[in-house]
């Protein structure tokens, strides 16, 4: 019996160790990140934040550039990803519901989500960077092909499954009664969609609307594979740019002094920085909306 | 996609009796269906990718797949032929380092948190975990490289395994909490009403109730970690050879797929599509498996 007793509490130690690991881990990697860009911080001082200029060369290691292209990318990839996963999630939650088409759809959207970044990049440079450079060509723009509006499109394809999926369970939670009750005042379906069950959801889909820009700013592979890699600051969306994922990915491994790649981890510690606190929003306003 | 035009027909149809309804009322029923339309053609554009890549990866991986391709090594340029069998191999050692790793520590983590969901430990611990889960992949890769790669002055599979473990964690702990929460209280009670300790109790009855949760849990980990490429650009690196020794840089699937696409020769770029078909039917079997798993042993009680 005593034995049965000793290995409880070591059970219960081990489960409590489990819960402390899993808390210390994340504190680790911000205290990690933290220490590895110190010698950056105090090189670069808080004009990194706000200078554009990105030169190993004469060592001046500001972010603004990054920044910029990762704003720009994300956003246009979110309002194109946003409007196509409501139809979606319209769709999926409300015209067919079950069925086969429901069925094939909904394979569709995990199957969307499980091709591996490196993938859409490839994609990306066969379909759409031709793409791009015939409209840049009939527009009479340089042809680059590459640049942010082609990663905004391979982006916004690449978070679709998420915020789809996302939609469809908000979509799922608004109360029939409601719905019902417009459509027993003769209201049509698409009227009660637009005036019942959207603005219901409004919240919801927010939440999830943020929790998908949290994906857009740290993809990383695809977005360098097609973005141009240009360290300039740039609103030109047909320019060739970088994001801040896409710097470290090109950059890291052949950084040659030491602040040049603290400067790199710098900006890794102010993408995770921003990232969770977009996921952290994201979360307490689809958790609100799920408690309603 | 003449098909799913047609079976809209028959679900709203104001077409026929719109001619003997109020004006007003036809033209809601035109807008109506609109909307549907515009919704279901808004889905086909969102979906059409997925046909393109699938059949364009097939047909194209597909042709370069032989045996020769999967046993041998990469050909210098020039040479005809070669393999991504130093990949393959590669890819099974990395995520197997993430596996061990991250399996115990992430369904240690995932019990606790469904035991002691209200606890303020288990509120730290799920945030911290839900945090993890939205760090950028390449983040994990700069932090495996500050842990391991700066301090042994190589780069090295054992970092690679290490920042792709960091990403298979939290999917393995939520999946795991999701699950055992599911279990109801009764099998809990009947096992300690019969005198059975609560590390019994939790290993034999509740853990063995819940495990096609967990395995679930695991196959996605291990799907999501086999096709991460941003942490091992500077972990695991790369290695044209055969590589085995997990303290060596080594090559991996998708990073042999970012090296070939991105090269101007189109032999190279044809190695690639073979590698991504790989990639994708290795990728796309786990998630099957997964499925199976989860219809063949649904928690049922």
């Amino acid at each position: 019996m005593k034995s049965e007793r000793s290995s409880d509490t070591a059970f219960r130690t081990l489960l409590v160790l489990g819960g402390i690991a899993v808390s210390v881990l994340l504190i680790a990697i911000f205290v990690s990140l933290t220490v590895a860009a110190r010698p950056a911080i105090i090189a670069n001082g808080f004009r990194f934040l706000t200078g554009s200029e990105w030169d190993p060369v004469t060592s001046s290691f500001h972010s603004l550039a990054f920044v910029v292209g990762t704003l720009i990318t994300s956003l246009i990839a979110l309002v194109v990803a946003t409007i196509l996963s409501l139809a979606l999630a319209i769709l999926m939650g409300e015209y067919f519901r079950t069925g086969a088409f429901s069925a094939i759809m909904r394979t569709a959207v995990e199957l969307l989500a499980g091709i591996p970044s490196v993938v859409y990049g490839f994609i990306g440079l066969f379909f759409f960077v031709p793409a791009v450079r015939v409209l840049e060509t009939v527009l009479g723009l340089p042809p680059f092909g590459v640049g942010m509006l082609t990663t905004s499109l391979l982006l916004a394809f690449m978070i679709l499954p998420y915020s789809a999926s996302i939609g469809r369970e908000i979509i799922s939670l608004v109360p029939s009664d409601l719905k019902e009750a417009a459509l027993s005042l003769g209201a049509t379906q698409s009227e009660t969609i637009w005036k019942i069950t959207l603005p219901y959801a409004t919240s919801g889909i927010m939440g999830g609307v943020l929790l998908s820009l949290g994906r857009a700013l740290g993809e990383t592979m695809a977005v360098t594979m097609v973005i141009g890699n240009a360290n300039v600051l740039t609103f030109d969306i047909f320019a060739p740019g970088n994001t801040m994922a896409s710097v470290i990915a090109n950059e890291f491994s052949e950084a040659t002094t030491n602040v040049y790649l603290s400067s790199l981890i710098e900006i890794g510690l102010l993408l995770f920085v921003v990232s969770t606190l977009i996921n952290i929003a994201g979360k307490i306003v689809v958790n609100r909306m799920a408690a309603r | 996609m003449a098909e799913t035009e047609v079976r809209i027909e028959p679900l709203s149809a104001p077409g026929r009796r719109s001619r003997t309804l109020d004006p007003s009322v036809a033209a809601r029923l035109r807008g109506d269906l609109g909307f549907r339309v515009l919704m279901l053609a808004l889905s086909l554009i969102a979906t059409v990718p997925l046909v393109l890549i699938l059949v364009y990866i097939v047909v194209k991986g597909a042709s370069s797949i032989n045996w020769q391709f999967l046993t041998e090594l990469p050909k210098p340029m020039g040479e005809a032929g070669g393999g991504i069998s130093n990949a393959i191999v590669g890819t099974v050692i990395l995520v197997a380092i993430a596996t061990v790793i991250s399996v115990p520590l992430g369904v240690i983590a995932g019990i606790f948190l469904s035991e002691r969901s209200k606890s303020r430990l288990g509120t730290v611990a799920r945030l911290s975990v839900e945090t993890l889960m939205g760090i950028p992949s390449i983040v994990l890769g700069i932090v495996a490289y500050t842990w391991i790669v700066r301090p042994s002055g190589h780069f090295s599979a054992l970092s690679g395994g290490v920042s792709l473990a960091m990403i298979m964690l939290p999917v393995i702990t939520l999946s795991t909490e999701e699950t055992l929460l599911l279990i109801p209280l009764s099998l809990r009670e009947a096992a300690l009403a019969l005198g059975v300790s609560y590390r019994r109790t939790v290993m034999r009855v509740i853990l063995p109730a819940g495990m096609s949760g967990i395995i679930t849990g695991v196959l996605l980990a291990v799907a999501r970690g086999a096709g991460e490429t941003a942490p091992l650009l500077f972990t695991a690196f790369g290695n044209p050879f055969l590589a085995v020794n997990i303290l060596k840089p080594m090559e991996s699937l998708p990073h042999t797929i970012f090296y070939y696409a991105t090269s101007p020769y189109p032999a190279w770029q044809a190695l690639a599509w073979g590698a991504s078909f790989v990639l994708l039917v290795i990728i796309l079997t786990l998630n099957v498996v997964t499925k199976l798993v989860t219809s063949r042993w649904k928690i049922q009680f």
